[in-house]
């Protein structure tokens, strides 16, 4: 069932089963928000190592940069603080067209 | 994210507990707060704060910058009533992320033709809701229009702490239920929980109408900031 209360439920089952069935697994995590972000802080996105990825951090605009950046912490285990918003250089690829700014910690499943 | 953090707190949300997650954003290190957990923590205010709201976010303290993440139970709506609003509230609840169930004795009502996916359960509010674990997360509203279904019902949530309570009826309705209520040992206190005549006043006429102004109320009544209890 489509859920816009609390999706994160979901992904937070996924983040688990997919790290217990052997993959590798990354979270991001809407931290910060300043502006119009399309989702709030606390929103998240889980993501493998083959790059299937269930939830959201912004509503589609940045999910694919997220990706890239999760798959680098599934292999390294260090954790990253991502900021997204129209005073990026990169705004024109992976900006929020809403002129918000989101900030999105990635960290890995089963970090020590 | 540790594995123990996660399982523990995938637990605590499958118990309908809250829980918060809290991370040093520098570092990354983080710690589980169960709801237990909370008072002893250094940054206790704050997140009994954003755990009022269900908000989370990220502040600073320490001279650090901490991400609380608040987990709070899915909200869950309780419907009393299998009547012709609730055929359009129930997919509307559902719809905005609210697991919804049905209770209403009269089988005429309750059949899974008028509602179809929703879970329905055709028996008195005495005996339905207890194995429904109505809490206060749970949205509970009564629509039957008649006492003998309605006025338990409306104590059990009252007894539950529900965040949203709402019944059917008008004015002079429900000062009607208010005397009953009150004969059966509601407190003042509680009997002005109960929002009604029910769902905000925007001159809703049919039923679908209706469901809309009930689904706004009880989405005001989570997300606007509230009066914290005295």
């Amino acid at each position: 069932m489509p859920s816009t209360l609390d999706r994160d439920d979901d992904i937070l089952q996924a983040a688990q089963q997919w790290h217990q069935s052997g993959r590798g697994v990354a979270l991001a995590t809407v931290v910060e928000t300043w502006g119009s972000a399309p989702r709030p802080a606390g929103s998240s996105l889980v993501i493998n190592d083959e790059g299937v990825f269930l939830g959201s951090v912004s509503g589609g605009c940045v999910e694919g940069a997220v990706v890239t950046e999760a798959l680098e912490v599934i292999s390294s285990g260090t954790p990253k603080l991502l900021e997204f918003g129209v005073a990026d250089e990169t705004a024109w690829q992976v900006g929020l067209s809403c002129g918000g700014t989101i900030r999105v910690f990635v960290e890995k499943v089963g970090a020590p | 994210m540790k594995l123990e953090i996660l399982q523990a707190l995938n637990a605590e949300r499958a118990a309908r507990r809250p829980a918060v997650v809290i991370t040093e954003l520098a570092s990354g290190a983080q710690r589980l707060l169960t709801a237990d957990q909370i008072d002893g923590d250094p940054l206790a205010a704050e997140v009994h704060k954003l755990l009022r709201m269900g908000k989370s976010a990220t502040i600073e303290a320490e001279g650090r910058k901490w991400f609380i993440h608040v987990h709070a139970p899915t909200a869950k709506m309780v419907i009393i009533g299998a009547v012709h609003i609730s055929q359009v509230l129930a997919p509307l609840a559902r719809t905005l992320g609210y697991d919804v169930t049905i209770v209403d004795p009269r089988t005429a009502f309750a059949s899974a033709e008028r509602f179809p996916g929703v879970p329905l359960i055709a028996d008195w509010p005495d005996v339905a809701l207890p194995p429904l674990q109505v809490d206060r997360y749970t949205a509970f509203v009564a629509l039957t229009h008649d006492p003998k279904i309605d006025d338990g019902a409306l104590l059990h949530a009252l007894a539950q702490n529900c965040f949203y309570i709402g019944a059917l009826g008008s004015k002079k309705t429900h000062a009607k239920r208010l005397d009953r209520l009150s004969a059966q040992g509601a407190s003042a206190a509680d009997l002005a929980k109960i929002h009604a005549p029910i769902g905000l006043a925007i001159g809703a006429v049919s039923p679908a109408e209706i469901a809309v102004s009930i689904m706004a109320e009880i989405t005001a009544q989570l997300r606007l900031p509230q009066p914290l209890p005295s």
